[in-house]
């Protein structure tokens, strides 16, 4: 993975060192806290319900076993022993204390990584494809892209007062599993017509209150002019976006009042000026970064291991997890380990430091010391040989990491809600809890199969549940929680916003509701039929009717 | 009028408190509860000149039990005043 220059690792010791005295100077009465605010956003230190809330990026979602192993350690030393995973692939702290946090961002600052870029109206940490480097359907490796990025918007001097917060996702592969759609610009590579890797854009996707999918802003864009086209995209927001009302001001509302064409006709405009400027990307810098990502030493391997199907064939356990965890990998013999963050009944995204240690070490043992951190709230270890899956398995089962779950109804997204985030209206892990405890049987889970359901506190979405298949959404009505339920909703490359089925449903009748929807599915599929397949093929009548009645 | 407290974060840890009589407590039962909006104002006054030691304070709406202790009105507050209802080995309520 990437390695800090010397200018990376100044920049980040510079920006501690700077925290440490605006910390000191708020303690000692100099700083009034609308003065402090602004900087300890920048530096990812909130203020949430019980306590100040670290929010640590995760560049592009990737982690050296060291990293994770500085993440146990800032849980076990300065917070209550835990850390949660974030839909932006990040990781939250809930209990640091202000005095500390210093402290903290200096032991990051250690194994190069900061709290930049996670809070704010700036380009925030960009995300990407958990499987990068590693996918079977990978074109190139996106995170070579993700660096570049993350180098040109830290501290981008234009950029750092936006009108809004801003998102960019990459992938390099033909299953969207970063949801790029959603996001204020995506990007995807794909293959120009003489062969050559360049991107396809799209922008003004995002969810929230207005949630919109991204339109495509071009269909091919050169490597070497990423850079430029970023910023004269990010110029014409930057300028046209709005600033009169918050919830108007992200890029997907300029794109949908003047329109994809006039987006993409200013945006040529300025990128016709700035093209072959100081941002145009030399060969030698891609080479430079790309080398940062060059793969393993994998071994030669045979394409199947004889051992691998006997163990699958021998323990029906370890057949379901592989079934459900377990994704094909680039290079013959080896194997992508998704590690579920979601036990049945547990809370989505939350890690033990116990837990951090331990997937560090099988990252050692099994993995090139590689681990990813999934927007679903998962981890992964992107390089297993299949051999030793069934150790790995073992393993996490030894730290309760083994729920077999992955793209199932137990996998479900859920934001903090109502129990962290000062800004929600409704809790959402409670809500996740029933429904993983409701459908924990395994065979059950396993024959409705194929899922994402997910839970948002609040109109923010965090929790993004406009692409969930079935998306639950918190609200207030006369200080009770109320559930809205959203159907249809797809995060992949055929991005959708889900559509409210009717009337929501209190707390306690939330979780019967969901169970009627999957019975409605079981019910009416066809044979190895999805439920979005399903949904998509009958549409949300008999559901509706199973819900609410015949009216 | 109905019966108001006001409560904010601690600078240094972030954490829960409520103004009383003569600072601030950890303990919602220990708070100067307000009867009138002139009071309410008054104490949200006194909240903010310590903005040196607490940030952000604000005033919550809260009910007398029988047995004469305060509970919120608002689930939010009631979550502040125990810690999250799905770690209830954290926060106040794990005291």
């Amino acid at each position: 993975m990437y390695v800090y220059d010397e200018l990376d690792r100044g920049l980040v010791n510079e920006r501690v060192e700077e925290f440490r005295d605006q910390v000191s100077r708020r303690i000692s009465g100099e700083l009034t806290e609308e003065q402090f605010r602004p900087l300890r956003l920048m530096n990812g230190l909130y203020l949430q319900l019980h306590a100040y809330m670290l929010r640590v990026a995760v560049p592009y979602g990737v982690l050296s076993s060291t990293q994770m192993r500085k993440l146990a350690r800032i849980a076990r030393v300065y917070d209550r022993g835990y850390g949660h995973f974030t839909t932006r692939q990040n990781i939250q702290f809930n209990w640091p204390k202000l005095e500390e946090t210093p402290d903290i961002l200096a032991e990051l600052a250690e194994v190069e990584m900061h709290a930049i870029q996670t809070s704010g109206n700036c380009i925030r940490n960009t995300t990407a494809d958990q499987f990068a480097g590693a996918a079977a359907d990978e074109l190139e490796d996106p995170r070579i892209w993700c660096e570049i990025i993350r180098q040109w918007s830290t501290f981008h001097p234009e950029f750092t007062f936006l009108p809004r917060k801003f998102k960019i996702a990459v992938t390099g592969a033909v299953s969207d599993r970063a949801a790029i759609k959603v996001h204020d610009i995506g990007i995807v590579l794909v293959q120009g017509a003489d062969g050559e890797v360049g991107f396809e854009i799209w922008a003004g996707g995002g969810l929230g209150r207005t949630p919109m999918i991204a339109k495509k802003i071009r269909e091919f864009l050169l490597a070497a002019d990423l850079l430029s086209y970023l910023e004269a995209m990010l110029r014409v927001y930057n300028r046209f976006g709005r600033r009169d009302n918050k919830y108007k001001a992200r890029i997907k509302i300029l794109v949908h009042e003047i329109g994809a064409d006039a987006y993409r006709d200013a945006v040529e405009a300025e990128w016709a000026d700035i093209r072959d400027g100081a941002l145009a990307l030399p060969a030698q810098e891609i080479s430079r970064i790309r080398k940062a990502f060059t793969p393993p030493a994998f071994e030669v391997l045979d394409a199947v291991s004889t051992a691998f199907e006997a163990r699958k064939f021998e323990d029906r356990g370890f057949a379901r997890w592989v079934a459900s965890n377990v994704r094909r990998h680039k290079v013959a013999g080896y194997a992508i380990a998704n590690i579920s963050l979601k036990p049945a009944g547990g809370i989505p995204g939350d890690a033990t430091a116990e837990q951090m240690d331990a997937v560090a070490e099988y990252a050692d043992r099994w993995s090139f010391g590689e681990v990813r951190v999934a927007h679903e709230q998962n981890l992964v270890l992107p390089h297993v040989r299949q051999d030793d899956l069934y150790d790995l398995w073992l393993a996490l089962g030894s730290v309760e990491l083994d729920a077999p779950n992955i793209g199932t109804l137990g996998d479900i997204i859920a934001c903090p809600g109502m129990d962290y985030c000062s800004l929600a209206t409704a809790r959402s892990i409670p809500v996740a809890q029933q429904i993983s405890e409701r459908f924990a049987d395994l065979e059950r889970l396993h024959d409705i199969g194929s899922i994402s359901l997910n839970i948002s506190g609040c109109i923010n979405a965090c929790g993004h549940h406009h692409v969930g298949n079935i998306g639950i959404l918190g609200v207030d009505k006369k200080g009770e929680e109320f559930y809205q339920i959203t159907l249809g909703g797809q995060a992949d490359e055929n991005a959708a916003i889900g559509r409210i089925i009717g009337p929501g449903f209190a707390s306690d009748a939330i979780v019967d509701a969901i169970e009627t929807i999957i019975e409605t599915y079981l019910s009416v599929r066809q044979d190895g039929e999805s439920f979005i397949a399903t949904l998509n093929r009958l549409g949300q009548t008999p559901f509706k009717e199973a819900l609410y009645g015949t009216a | 009028m109905a019966l108001e407290i006001i409560t904010a974060n601690r600078l240094g840890d972030g954490l829960v408190i409520f103004l009383t009589t003569d600072g601030w407590s950890a303990r919602i039962g220990d708070a100067v509860v307000s009867e009138s909006r002139d009071e309410t104002a008054a104490l949200l006054a006194r909240a903010e000149a310590d903005a040196g030691l607490v940030v952000g304070p604000y005033e919550i709406t809260v009910e007398r039990q029988a047995d004469g202790s305060l509970h919120p009105v608002k689930y939010r507050e009631t979550l502040r005043t125990r810690g999250p209802s799905v770690r209830t080995d954290l926060g106040y309520q794990a005291a």
